[in-house]
């Protein structure tokens, strides 16, 4: 990192800003989690976090993260460009709407998809006729973090197809290319940093997530317990260094899956560079 | 008081909830999620009584939330003046870590249990699957609703309860009393995080055939919910479930309410303090006091207490630690 990096001055100034901010804010709440895990020898570390229900939580709280981070990434582009792209009655409270995720507490949020999915409520008795179970089974889960993660997607991609002039397709239309090559060739390519980045950011906020699951998941071991509920229950047990290695393990996970979903992003910024 | 994140946090918000009541002396109630009711109306009642006695205004302010959280927030530094939590398991936690004197159960009558409650069924109108008693748990498709004693000390009760039944059934024998245990709990449909979670999955979502609630949970769920909807249908055994008080010394001793704390305390044993206690659905221990049409809503049963288990550390140790029975149980 060179000390010259623009035209402006200030470069320790702000880098020691940026160092002193991160440590207070990420690195020191961090640490002490790791810390607290220290306090069990290796031995005790393994057998707490190689138990077969913590196992099966891990298993479950990232699958279904990954899971619905998949689809909002889906539903968030589709949703990010509606917005961008269309305008019709109603669009700012649409709009609006997106953000609601972001500002509901997610207990609410639990007990409003809870009341509806249960099989006595409005969509789950209808469901229930069919044979679906959402509520209290692993599926409940997915919804639950399906509706916390999508305005991370819609945010970081909306920006971006902002900046997108119509232009482009009309080009590439105009130079014969199909609607399926305008999308593949022209757009994708320039969304798709912006949306890995929104499926990343819904992700880590999926995997972490209690408040909302909590109400719908049933939290059945080795079916529907996540890892924030396993982590509670250590607490409760007043094992703290129990509890902090299960997280730890979690944190080391999302850590490595995040630097490689940015390492993708980056690799998707410059193909896409390069296609341009 | 270690230093961490959290403690720093709890410090600080405690400090600036001390800063906003300014009274003659304030008193904090950490407490556990179903005395809400309750300890609404004693509290005035305690206000008026020591008025009466120093002249002096006390407002006392309440937390509530699950006993184990609540016991961790104290332990981490929340300053409680007293406790009144779900287990005398939990209170031991805060004597653990040095924060009142380890006989503290010792300290006032009853073994620090100024009302008492045990553990029931709640049935659907009807008693449509003809629940009468723990056996009946575990016939047919009958489906339970309980919360998960690893994160409720509601749970543990519940889970002592049907112990206390199987250990009766199949005296001696453990391994049928496992069996039983696990195939209860093959059956339960949502394993809540705590007891007001479980009775709203019950209630609300109309989940399960039968829930196993604190009585006085029961008797609140019927009485919001009408006559109607529930019945309440009591076992031949159950636990005689004693949620404990204690006075928390390092914080009284720094504050200088140590009296009051006390005086608090103790008023819960007075015949206003029984009398509201029974009014609120808990089983006062000195039944004289209390209003007879509130104490003809308790039936007899038989109950054990914790010490026919051994007491809090060894059931603990034995039933909800990492690879206890519960954990087995669940692991199949």
């Amino acid at each position: 990192m060179a000390a010259h990096t623009g035209v402006l001055p200030g470069f320790r100034l702000t880098l020691g800003y940026t160092l002193l901010y991160l440590s207070l804010i990420v690195l020191l709440p961090v640490a002490a989690v790791f810390g607290k895990t220290l306090e069990l020898g290796w031995g005790e570390f393994v057998d707490v976090v190689s138990n077969p229900r913590v196992l099966a939580a891990y298993r479950l709280s990232f699958g279904a993260a990954l899971a619905a981070a998949a689809i909002d990434a889906v539903f968030g582009l589709l949703l990010a460009w509606v917005l961008v792209r269309y305008s019709f009655p109603g669009k700012r409270l649409v709009d609006a709407l997106i953000d609601l995720p972001f500002a509901l507490p997610t207990a609410v949020a639990g007990i409003a998809l809870t009341a509806l999915y249960a099989p006595n409520g409005w969509l789950g008795g209808w469901l229930a006729a069919l044979g679906v179970k959402v509520a209290f089974t692993p599926l409940g889960i997915l919804v639950a973090l399906v509706f916390i993660g999508i305005p991370f997607v819609v945010r970081t991609v909306q920006p971006v197809l902002e900046e997108f002039e119509p232009e482009f397709e009309e080009a590439a239309a105009s130079l014969g290319a199909s609607r399926w090559q305008v999308f593949r060739h022209v757009i994708l390519p320039h969304v798709l940093p912006a949306t890995v980045t929104g499926f990343a950011l819904a992700f880590a906020r999926a995997v972490g997530e209690y408040g909302s699951v909590i109400f719908i998941a049933g939290n059945i071991p080795f079916v529907s317990e996540i890892v924030p509920l396993l982590i509670i229950g250590q607490l409760e047990q007043y094992d703290e260094a129990g509890a902090t290695a299960i997280a730890t393990v979690m944190l080391v996970i999302s850590f490595t899956l995040l630097l490689v979903i940015n390492a993708l992003q980056a690799w998707a910024a410059r193909r896409g560079g390069k296609e341009q | 008081m270690r230093f961490t994140p959290r403690s720093l946090f709890l410090a600080a918000a405690a400090a600036l909830a001390l800063g906003s009541a300014r009274a003659d002396v304030s008193l904090l109630n950490v407490s556990y999620d179903p005395t809400r009711e309750f300890y609404q109306a004693y509290d005035a009642a305690f206000a008026r009584h020591w008025k009466e006695r120093t002249g002096e205004t006390v407002t006392v302010r309440q937390s509530h939330g699950g006993s184990g959280k609540q016991a961790l927030a104290v332990i981490h530094g929340l300053e409680a003046d007293v406790v009144t939590l779900a287990l005398g398991y939990d209170i031991d936690a805060i004597a653990q870590a040095g924060k009142l004197a380890p006989d503290w159960q010792q300290r006032l009558p009853q073994r620090s249990a100024p009302y008492t409650s045990t553990i029931v069924f709640l049935v659907r109108k009807g008693n449509p699957k003809a629940i009468r008693d723990w056996d009946d748990l575990v016939k047919g498709d009958v489906s339970v609703i309980t919360p998960n004693p690893k994160t409720s000390g509601g749970a543990r009760w519940n889970y002592l309860a049907a112990l206390a039944w199987a250990h009766k059934r199949w005296p001696g024998d453990e391994r049928k009393a496992t069996d039983y245990l696990r195939e209860l709990y093959r059956r339960v449909a949502v394993l809540d995080a705590g007891a007001r979670g479980a009775t709203n999955t019950f209630v609300q979502r109309g989940l399960g055939d039968v829930l196993l609630a604190w009585e006085n949970e029961a008797f609140l769920a019927l009485q919001e919910s009408g006559p109607d909807t529930f019945e309440i249908v009591v076992p031949s055994v159950s636990v005689l479930a004693e949620p404990p008080v204690a006075v928390v010394d390092s914080v009284v001793s720094r504050r200088g309410t140590a009296e009051i704390a006390r005086a608090y305390l103790e008023y819960l044993y007075s015949p206003e303090g029984q009398r509201l206690a029974a009014k609120h659905y808990y089983r006062p221990v000195h039944p004289q006091y209390a209003d007879p049409a509130d104490l003809a809503r308790f039936p007899k049963l038989e109950l054990l207490t914790i010490e026919d288990f051994g007491g809090w550390q060894k059931v603990q140790q034995e039933h909800f630690a990492d690879g206890g029975v519960f954990d087995r149980i669940v692991t199949k």
